[in-house]
């Protein structure tokens, strides 16, 4: 049991076992890419946006989360927020209120409203698109590999 | 949206799958863990990995693997902001396609330029290397190998390269990726100031009353200096902000004043400004009088295209491109009265009223006035001439140096400032802005690296875009590209770069983290170590520096840049590579190795092992068993104390959130050139540009010049490029990012809707985007984040897939060699 709960451990902490051995041609190197440098590959079918209001788990509690809508033609500008009229404190929508850090100022003091510096949603949240990833990714979420290091343990 | 009862089930789910996984799950009373033995994260700081701005992060480890990040509280950067990439800076080292070990094309087991990539030792790729260059140098000399750096690379990065090249090799040709970044701004710092960088620093964002950006993109390309602005903006309704642009994007959401132009007439309108300021009897004459020089400047320069392109055959003075004339202020009235509101409104295609406008936020002395620019500038044929004009402005009303007035050059990269600048990793430079064709210079430098005299060749190398032009020449044989993605970056790849990579004559060796299109045109691959698998330093557009340790190993068999460029010179002896009547000279340098002469110089190996914290891993210090980022740091510095660029210690950087040089008496600057803010200015003297003879700066006189390629019939549309706001340069780390990859997956091509009809173009129609020189496949875009004007269109170059660089034109401004990737002319049909 033991040597099996390694194995888990290794592939949690993404330590490849023996990768890239073998030989790999120009056209494959390329993991964004994968054609050759003189050809004109045809560019995926615009994909939409993943409109399912299905909160996505946060990679780690910091990380400002994705948006789970469309926000095609929103307005964010000098005269209106479109975002905050769901997201704010008072709002009456069940759209969850923007974090806290969001009300606070340089000096972490908070203000009454929204703070200015805060004011351009876009700038840390996106909606998604349906893409399939070309690459992916082994970050590993704290919980996992808390989890996987008890279970070693253990 | 709250967790109802389903979703909680969920939830609980999971876990139970994972235990039944094998993951017991820790016994605690609740479904909570609290002990702190396993919440308890390692928490340390670093300059984000990505722009310019510099915003500090804090990052956290646990078990040797960065877990999460998050903006620095005590950065005066950022003060706990990130951008959407910074916030994602936990996942940019963990893409599953890192490097792993050294891959040489081989076929049969032999190197073959055609062959497969096959994964090799180190001592292998060393030994193919060190083979090659020595090959080279016998029958063609220094000058056929050569260096392509970044603004990405360390301080002592940039460094121990420089040196490598310059010292060791005896060759100019390293350059890095931040001449097409911000050469142009460079060129105009030392032709207006004689000192490079920018006198103010982000403090002025704010005090001042007025922005304007000039060909800058902040609200994507530095989104946390732009939640500066916003908030200036926003909490003091008095201050306004000017947009300029050639097409509309985010920036304009916070515009008072927007102003879409036709390519290339900025220089009209910067001239229109400097008129108005005159006719109107706003130049400040007290600071005139005593602190600026008036020159007139060479015109009909060229655009840096080959000798042989029939433009750079038509212009007079190429050769004499960056000499200039003294004028009187009355004289230099009467060159830019030619610049009145109606004909350059005319040119540009912005309204009289607007232009107007825009000149009394300057005009008016009541009102501190930063100006803004990065890539729309710099990134131009007459780079260097927008970077004096917007200089002449502040100048004429002595708006300059003070909080709040401040003519503000951006960077794109993180270390553009820090290590290509200030370093001088520029086929022309020294460190502290010396130059290789000054005696002078290249004393001090030879006396400070312990070389014998006459080791620095005194002509200047190849730079970027003509590093392409001899690869494909086949004048440049051996090449070294170390963190930049130059195939997806550069210019003009179609006619230059790619054949210049492929041609059998040479041997490319691409040092890089990931796989990326360079890679795929190389002949050897080295891993490489990113970020914080080692120890390093970034220097901000503010001159803010700022230093990092490793904090987790890198993967397999990857190495950081600073560890494979020492390593490699250990392959090499002064007798190869010192020219013979120097080491006749010199005999105790003879039989040296290259390792011994650069880096075991006394300086560099000065600081032992023991000097390091050893709370922190070190893998390059603890291989070369002296603490190397410590010797090259301090012996680096000692170019530009008590000479205006004065560093910190190294120690005091690993403590500071970052410090903005020159750092006198353990004092930062924040405004240079004024007394009382800049210990270098003389007391009674009251401003001071020091890096001129007589401490005046310059205000040149210099016309609009039309762009290398405008659209015609066949090609009849404006080509702009750029980047977008979720992906960093080429996207290799970004890409690499489920979250930024699904906020902008490909590149599309940005459009106006009656273009688009015009061409029987809906949204989402597969479209070639064609030159002279190449094209691309790409879909239409019609909505969306940019509005470009009828007869523009925007594509972003992050896109792998969609390489828009074979579709630009290698046009560079014959003054600073900085590419304009703004402005080409293509045709755009359905594919």
């Amino acid at each position: 049991m033991k040597a099996y709960k390694l194995v888990a451990m290794i592939a949690l902490l993404g330590l490849s076992v023996g990768a890239m051995a073998e030989s790999v041609p120009d056209e494959k190197i390329a993991t964004l890419r994968l054609a050759p440098l003189n050809i004109e590959p045809t560019p995926p079918a615009m994909q939409k946006v993943v409109n399912n209001d299905v909160k996505q788990v946060r990679s780690y509690p910091m990380q400002p989360p994705v948006i789970p809508h469309k926000i095609d033609g929103y307005q964010i500008d000098l005269k209106v927020n479109k975002c905050i009229q769901c997201h704010s404190r008072t709002s009456a929508s069940s759209a969850p209120m923007v974090s806290v850090t969001h009300y606070m100022d340089r000096d972490n003091n908070f203000l009454t409203n929204l703070s200015p510096r805060r004011y351009f949603c876009t700038q840390c949240h996106a909606p998604q698109l349906d893409a399939k990833l070309l690459v992916e990714n082994d970050f590993i979420d704290i919980e996992q590999l808390i989890k996987a290091k008890a279970a070693v343990k253990h | 949206m709250k967790m109802n009862r389903r979703d909680f089930m969920k939830a609980n789910a999971a876990i139970a799958a994972a235990s039944v996984a094998g993951l017991a799950l820790p016994t605690s009373a609740s479904n909570l863990i609290t002990s702190s033995e396993q919440t308890k994260l390692e928490w340390n700081k670093a300059p984000c990995r990505f722009c310019g701005t510099g915003c500090s992060v804090m990052v956290a480890t646990r078990d040797g693997k960065v877990v999460a990040t998050h903006g620095d509280p005590k950065s005066e950067v950022n003060r706990g902001l990130n951008c959407i990439k910074g916030y994602f800076l936990s996942k940019i080292m963990y893409g599953r396609d890192r490097l792993q070990t050294p891959m040489l094309r081989m076929t049969d087991g032999k190197y073959d330029k055609h062959g497969e990539f096959t994964p090799i030792t180190w001592e292998k790729a060393f030994d193919t290397m060190a083979e090659r260059w020595k090959a080279t140098m016998k029958a063609k000399g220094p000058t056929a190998v050569g260096m392509f750096g970044s603004g990405q690379w360390t301080v002592w990065e940039g460094y121990a390269a420089v040196k490598l090249m310059k010292a060791g090799f005896g060759s100019n040709n390293i350059d890095p990726n931040a001449r097409h970044c911000m050469a142009s701004a460079v060129g105009g710092f030392m032709r207006t100031f004689g000192i490079d960088e920018p006198m103010g620093c982000y403090d002025d964002m704010e005090a001042a009353d007025a922005f304007v950006l000039w060909g800058s993109n902040m609200a994507e390309m530095h989104p946390i200096l732009w939640t500066r602005i916003t908030d200036r903006r926003l909490s003091a309704p008095h201050v306004k902000v000017a947009v300029l642009s050639t097409f509309e994007h985010r920036s304009f959401d916070l515009s008072d004043l927007s102003i879409v132009f036709t390519p290339q007439t900025d220089l009209a309108m910067l001239n229109f400004i400097a008129n108005y300021i005159i006719q109107n009897d706003k130049v400040n004459k007290d600071f005139v009088n005593k602190h600026v020089n008036f020159r007139k400047g060479t015109t009909d320069i060229g655009y840096g295209l080959r000798p042989t392109h029939p433009l750079e055959k038509k212009a007079k003075n190429v050769a004499t491109a960056g000499d200039s004339t003294p004028m009187t202020f009355d004289e230099f009235a009467k060159y830019v009265a030619d610049y009145d509101v109606e004909s350059v409104s005319k040119l540009s295609g912005v309204p009289e009223h607007k232009l107007i406008e825009l000149a009394e936020l300057y005009a008016d002395p009541n009102r501190k006035v930063t100006s803004f620019w990065t890539m729309g500038f710099n990134q131009h044929t007459r780079g260097v001439w927008c970077n004096n004009l917007i200089y002449n402005i502040h100048l004429l009303v002595g708006k300059i140096s003070t909080p709040g007035n401040s003519p503000f050059s951006l960077t794109g990269q993180p270390s553009a400032c820090g290590t290509a600048r200030e370093v001088g990793t520029f086929s022309h430079r020294l460190p502290a802005d010396m130059v290789v064709t000054n005696p002078e210079h290249r004393k001090r430098a030879e006396e400070i690296w312990h070389i014998p005299s006459g080791i620095i060749p005194p002509k200047p190398g190849y730079h970027a875009v003509e590093q392409n032009r001899r690869l494909k020449d086949g004048d440049l044989n051996c090449y070294w590209v170390q963190v930049n993605n130059n195939i997806q970056a550069g210019a003009n790849i179609n006619e230059e770069g790619l054949p210049g990579y492929r041609n059998p004559e040479n041997f490319i060796v691409v040092s890089d983290a990931y796989p990326t299109v360079t890679t795929q045109a190389a002949d050897l691959i080295l891993p490489t170590a990113m970020w914080v698998e080692k120890e390093g330093a970034y220097g901000n557009a503010e001159r803010r520096t700022q230093f990092w340790h490793q904090m987790v190993k890198a993967p397999g068999e990857s190495y950081s840049d600073l560890w494979q460029l020492m390593e490699f010179s250990k392959r090499f002896t002064t007798d190869e590579v010192w020219p013979a009547d120097v080491l006749a000279a010199n005999p105790s340098f003879k039989g040296k190795t290259l390792f011994e002469v650069l880096y075991q110089n006394g300086n560099v190996d000065k600081f032992p092992l023991s000097d390091a914290d050893p709370k922190y891993l070190n893998d390059e210090a603890k291989h070369f068993g002296f603490y190397v980022q410590k010797g090259l740091f301090e012996e680096y510095a000692t170019f530009g104390r008590g000479h205006g660029h004065d560093l910190a210690d190294f120690d005091m950087y690993h403590k500071e959130h970052g410090l903005r040089w020159p750092v006198v008496d353990g004092k930062e600057t924040k405004w240079r050139f004024r007394e009382g803010s800049d210990p270098y200015v003389k007391a009674g003297s009251d401003y001071e540009f020091y890096g001129k003879p007589d401490g005046r700066a310059v205000i040149f006189a210099l016309p609009y010049e039309p762009a290398a390629e405008s659209p015609d019939e066949e090609y009849d549309i404006w080509l702009s490029t750029g980047r977008v706001l979720e992906h960093w340069h080429s996207g290799s780390m970004t890409q690499r990012v489920p979250e930024l990859y699904k906020a902008f997956p490909d590149a599309v091509c940005f459009m106006h809707p009656d273009d688009a009809k015009k061409r029987g173009l809906r949204r989402g129609d597969e479209i070639r985007v064609i030159s002279r020189r190449g094209e691309i496949k790409t879909r239409v875009e019609t909505r969306g984040r940019n509005k470009p004007p009828v007869g523009l269109v925007f594509v972003p170059w992050f896109d792998a897939s969609q390489l828009i660089n074979k579709v630009t034109l290698d046009a560079t401004d014959p003054l600073s060699k900085q590419t304009d990737f703004k402005k080409c002319a293509i045709k755009i049909v359905k594919a």
